[in-house]
């Protein structure tokens, strides 16, 4: 099976003031595959997703979605295409519930191919809800839900949109060892059917999940492989790992 | 459990019309008008309930808005000698538009910012009321003629001079707009409004174009205040500038805020309570405005969500 190219990007920068927050990045990334993107604090990572994401409007570059130009399109219309995006800091609406929520991002994806019919989306919400296994606390408010039951509706959300690519910030952030798990198992399923782009501190995770990662640091990307590779590379060793 | 919240709704808010239709045969004259000012006025706020309420957008100049229908109509009936259906809809019309492209403007803000560009469209418009007095005749206003009092519809002529008539259109067209607002609230679009008003960057990182969906709430809400205002005018026969000033964006604010910003019927009963409440106030004092203001204060301080707003957190749930 020949690679098919997701999504790309060239020379992609963004400074914030002074600070090269991320610099001339070319990036790709292959259907199918989950990419695990590493680096130490303040590397960019989340500048760089969200300038995939269209949260964030580049310095200067390009990114390249299917092969089709994406960087003037506004971030909802990302996402009408297929680039979800799961926030590092936990972003529910805390006063609607769970079902609410998750029936917000199914929504979405419906609307993309016509109207909403009410047993549709029942459906579609209740298959996210399910799969994180949130179910028996969908008419919860997502508010009152536990920190890690709150990370959970966020996946579950970003499950609902049927993404192509699921760009995933720091999800296990704060979870029990657990629910890291359970999370594991989670994303690889996901995987079957969408692109993965995982933002990840915890090393055991990223190796095991995996299948290339990324090591970003001071805004450039100073190293791609496997997870062997990676862990064999002595700039990364110095600038991150080994530490 | 769904299917039976669905017809608990439609049959208290159908209960809510029928209990408005009934009260015509027991209201003595006084209240039968009275009522009737109140059900047009609570289209205002029903209106500005779905932007502020729902989409979270605090309007302070939607008295435009029900002074562009009032004057849509007023001016083309006045002027123009247009029959009451016709100057009807060109207050409508004259709405639709003002709040396209006010919308278009004003949204480009938020907040603080969109408070004020509204008021500032808002304090326009009751200058230009003011400036053009040859058509509009400012304050004092302009009584609508002999001829706008009644009007031909599918061969039956209809006159506005009978009470019962005016009570009837203004239930009428209540019971239009609380459908409108019932089917936008629980529909697709009412989820995405009140997303909107949650968690706005959220809503547009879930795939929704919310600067469009935004204006289409900023459209209708702006629609169904200028048909209370249209209808005002030619109900009551009357179109004046003080219906443009800031005192009546004020109004709405207060009466959605009262019955509970947020839920369908919380409007209709928040302009009932307060036109009684300065209805009684007024035989006591000229200082309604007082009144009015204090309401607001105390309003925001200790009761945030209103009347059917803490209903809903207590005992019904279930209430859109
Ligand atoms: N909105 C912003 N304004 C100014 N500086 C920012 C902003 N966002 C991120 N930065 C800076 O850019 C750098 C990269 O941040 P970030 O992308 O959050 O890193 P990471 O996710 O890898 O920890 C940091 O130095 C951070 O302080
Ligand atoms: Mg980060």
């Amino acid at each position: 099976m020949a690679a098919v190219t997701l999504l790309h990007t060239k020379g992609l920068s963004r400074r914030f003031g002074g600070l090269k927050a991320v610099q001339n990045v070319d990036f790709d990334l292959k259907q199918g595959e989950i990419r695990a993107l590493i680096g130490p604090n303040g590397a960019g990572k989340t500048t760089f997703v969200s300038l995939l994401s269209g949260r964030i409007v580049p310095s200067e570059g390009q990114v390249f979605f299917e092969g089709e130009e994406v960087t003037g399109d506004p971030a909802w219309r990302r996402v009408r295409k297929g680039i979800a995006y799961t926030f590092q800091i936990t972003s529910v609406y805390a006063k609607l519930t769970a079902y609410e929520n998750v029936a917000l991002a199914a929504q979405s994806a419906l609307s993309r191919s016509g109207a909403v019919r009410k047993k549709d989306l029942d459906r579609a919400v209740a298959e996210a809800i399910e799969k994180v296994g949130l179910s028996d606390r969908a008419r919860m408010k997502a508010g009152e839900l536990s920190y890690g039951h709150q990370r959970l509706l966020e996946v579950a959300m970003g499950l609902a949109l049927r993404p192509k690519l699921l760009m995933l910030d720091e999800p296990t952030q704060g979870l029990s060892d657990a629910e890291i798990d359970n999370f594991c198992n989670l994303v690889r399923d996901i995987a079957r059917t969408a692109t993965i782009l995982l933002i990840e501190h915890n090393m055991p995770v990223v190796m095991q999940l995996a299948d290339s990662i990324t090591v970003l640091n001071a805004g450039e990307i100073l190293a791609n492989g496997t997870p062997a590779e990676i862990r064999a590379n002595p700039a990364v060793q110095a600038a991150y790992l080994g530490s | 459990m769904r299917q039976h919240s669905a017809f608990k709704v439609v049959g208290l808010h159908l209960a809510v019309i029928v209990l408005f239709f009934l009260a015509q045969f027991v209201l003595p004259e006084y209240h039968h008008l009275a009522v009737t000012r109140v059900m047009i006025l609570a289209i205002f706020a029903l209106g500005y309930n779905l932007l502020f309420g729902y989409t979270g957008l605090l309007s302070l100049g939607h008295a435009l808005f029900f002074a562009a229908g009032l004057y849509g109509a007023g001016l083309t009936a006045f002027h123009l000698g247009w029959s009451v259906p016709a100057a009807f809809a060109a207050g409508v019309g004259a709405g639709f538009f003002a709040s396209l492209v006010i919308g278009v403007v004003a949204l480009r803000t938020s907040g603080v910012a969109f408070m004020i560009v509204t008021m500032m469209f808002s304090q326009v418009a009751y200058l230009a009321s003011l400036y053009f007095t040859t058509y509009t005749r400012g304050e004092e206003g302009l009584v609508m003629p002999e001829a706008a009092r009644h009007f031909d519809l599918f061969g039956v002529t209809f006159s506005l001079t009978d009470p019962s008539l005016r009570y009837n259109i203004a239930l009428l067209l209540l019971a239009v707009t609380l459908i409108v607002i019932l089917i936008v609230v629980r529909g697709p679009m009412g989820r995405v409004l009140i997303a909107i008003r949650e968690n706005e960057p959220r809503t547009l990182m879930l795939g929704y174009n919310t600067f469009l969906i935004k204006l289409k709430a900023f459209v209708i809400s702006g629609t169904i205040s200028s048909v209370a205002g249209a209808a005002y005018a030619l109900l009551f026969a009357y179109v004046g500038s003080s219906f443009a000033s800031i005192q009546y964006s004020i109004e709405a604010l207060l009466f959605t805020l009262l019955g509970g910003a947020g839920t369908v019927l919380g409007p209709i009963l928040g302009t009932f309570a307060m036109f009684y409440l300065i209805d009684i106030v007024s035989g006591f004092t000229v200082a309604y405005l007082l009144v009015t203001g204090i309401a607001l204060i105390a309003l925001v301080l200790f009761f945030p969500k209103g009347i059917l707003g803490t209903i809903r957190e207590r005992w019904m749930t279930w209430l859109p």
